[in-house]
């Protein structure tokens, strides 16, 4: 350890730091970075559930379509677990995302660090944006990423299986590409825009809850709906809410055993685009997460 | 410029008063302490110099209105609150890599050799250390970033006495130079005697008593009376007066000392020993006082 002379060196001449242009973006990608260092879930939970996924499409294709003597029982054997495997990351990434809201704001404040980060020069905002980024950008890019590898595998897999017993897998391949490009429609247009108040809302109620943030961000919602329900007898705030969890009517066209989400999704890309509930929940998402950056500049420690 | 300038400051929570109007100014290059007992206000007024908390009159910090740019204050502010701050599922070269990314002053090969004289390893989890080592993390952190003003929070709070004269040691030794601004709360005063410029009391929100170091050691003087003295002593209105091993200990505010030595040995009081006078005259009764 002969950091002496270094030290000794540094006292004479202070730090001799180039305040280079403060760039914007910087603390920005730190603090996302940040949040991957705390929250390791984001990544290990889909990647966990894919390698499930391909330890049991491994098993599927050796244990039962090796020796399935029914050619296409053995071809819907390697087709059926696309799907099924898609919809497991997607739940996955889908629970992180909701659970790491509900702990973003909150988790800083019980310990305390909250102190620390306040003490760097990184505005309320960036720190706010940085938490949003996660189940807006980040988490939505690894499902598609992690998907589309476990896809790939997947297919390489079964073209192999079909090819070695004399079967042509060129439905799979045609029909692959199709189904990947309607699950990036869907990640983007439901999972992202059309769910991004929810996430806004959850990030807002993390940083304001001392405790439970779960049942503060749920229960005033549920009680609103039984307020309406017994004073008026309509359903207008829950049908808001279903419309709102469930995404718009037009995607809810998965039928069982095939490739959902293909060229129909994209016919209804206008009606989509120019639906107010998909504007109205943007705004909403902008007034809550400037409303949790409002109130992190007043927050301290719990 | 003054380091801090503070003008009628004023913070309350619900009907409980923190900062009760105060002003006070602090310079560059000084080394103010500032003391009080629990609930004085001192966390609150450091807040309010952080950006951490609003609050009611004006307050300058490096020309820069704290509450509204906390963000480009930080560029030149330091804090460490006390040592359970640091996150603490953070790893030591994250710790590093997070601050080498967001400040544009920090020095990391200057905080690797601060490390590296402490037995810190770099891939421990910040839970894995003492806390004397996340003391000293902290303060290897702070003390690469090229600040103007350093605000420490009880910073050696709970840590043994090793730690703690090695933390005001290095703080001295590599980091001051007589153009940094150090603000330090603290309740072990004994430590800070030596380092300070300045010295603030503060109680109930409002500021007791503000000297520098200079004009406290003109100013106050500790006799230890013989015992025939003590009325004449006592005549001149000694500040406090108490019993250690049945002698007569008198404090002295403003009295020449060539007539005080008349009385016993004179000396410089203690830190400790002049707050407990002041809140005691203060308060009526030193009670809450905590040291």
């Amino acid at each position: 350890m002969n950091s002496q002379p270094n030290a000794a060196s540094g006292l004479l001449n202070p730090s001799p730091v180039a305040p280079a242009a403060p760039s914007e973006t910087r603390p920005l990608y730190w603090s996302v970075r940040r949040e991957l260092w705390e929250y390791r879930s984001i990544y290990i939970a889909p990647l966990a559930v894919a390698g499930l996924a391909l330890v049991g499409f491994l098993i599927a294709t050796i244990g039962r379509a090796l020796t399935s003597p029914d050619l296409v029982q053995r071809r819907l054997i390697l087709a059926q677990p696309y799907t099924f495997a898609t919809a497991l990351i997607m739940a996955s990434t889908f629970i992180v995302a909701i659970f790491y809201s509900l702990e973003a704001l909150h988790a800083e404040r019980k310990d305390r660090s909250i102190l620390f980060w306040k003490s760097l020069p990184v505005s309320d905002t960036t720190t706010v944006l940085s938490k949003a980024s996660i189940p807006l950008v980040v988490l939505p890019v690894l499902t598609i990423a992690i998907t589309l590898a476990t896809q790939w595998i997947m297919l390489l897999l079964s073209t192999l299986v079909l090819i070695g017993t004399g079967m042509s897998p060129a439905t799979l391949w045609k029909q692959l590409p199709m189904f990947q490009s309607g699950l990036i429609y869907h990640l983007i247009t439901v999972h992202v825009l059309w769910h991004a108040p929810v996430y806004g809302w959850l990030l807002l109620v993390s940083g304001w809850a001392r405790r439970a943030a779960f049942m503060w961000a749920v229960l005033p919602v549920f009680a609103l709906c039984g307020l309406e329900k017994i004073a008026f007898n309509t359903t207008y705030l829950t049908a808001l809410l279903k419309y709102r969890l469930s995404g718009p009517e037009v995607f809810d066209m998965a039928e069982p055993g095939r490739f959902p989400m293909g060229a129909m999704a994209h016919h209804a890309l206008g009606t989509y685009l120019t639906s107010p509930g998909l504007w109205l929940g943007l705004i909403a998402t902008a007034i809550f997460l400037a409303a949790a950056a409002w109130q992190r500049r007043r927050q301290g420690p719990i | 410029m003054p380091c801090i300038e503070a003008r009628g400051l004023r913070k309350s929570f619900g009907t409980t008063i923190a900062l009760d109007g105060i002003d006070f100014r602090v310079e560059e290059g000084r080394i103010l302490g500032l003391i009080g007992p629990n609930g004085a206000g001192k966390t609150t007024a450091l807040n309010a110099i952080l950006g951490l908390t609003s609050y009611q009159g004006e307050l300058r910090v490096l020309g820069r209105d704290p509450w509204n740019e906390r963000e480009q204050l930080m560029r030149d502010v330091c804090f460490i609150a006390d040592v359970a701050v640091l996150p603490r599922w953070m790893r030591v070269s994250q710790a590093l890599d997070y601050v080498a990314g967001v400040h544009p002053r920090f020095d990391r090969p200057r905080a690797e050799g601060f490390l590296s004289k402490t037995a810190i390893q770099r891939s421990s989890k910040i839970r894995e250390l003492s806390k004397g080592m996340v003391a000293q993390l902290h303060l290897a952190l702070v003390m690469a970033i090229d600040a103007k003003l350093l605000l420490l929070d009880e910073p050696t709070l709970g840590l043994d006495i090793l730690y703690r004269k090695q933390f005001y040691d290095s703080l001295l030794n590599d980091y001051f130079d007589h153009q940094r601004t150090i603000v330090v709360t603290t309740h072990q005063v004994e430590e800070v005697q030596n380092v300070l410029t300045d010295l603030m009391f503060i109680d109930r929100g409002r500021i007791v008593l503000n000297s520098s170091m200079e004009e406290f050691e003109a100013r106050y003087a500790e006799v230890t009376v013989h015992p025939e003295r003590v009325a004449a002593a006592r005549a001149l209105k000694p500040l406090h007066e108490r019993q250690v091993f049945g002698r007569s200990i008198f404090l002295f505010d403003r009295v020449d000392r060539q007539q005080l030595a008349g009385f016993g040995e004179v000396c410089t009081p203690s830190i400790a020993d002049l707050f407990v006078a002041v809140m005691s005259n203060h308060r009526g009764t030193p009670q809450g006082v905590a040291l």
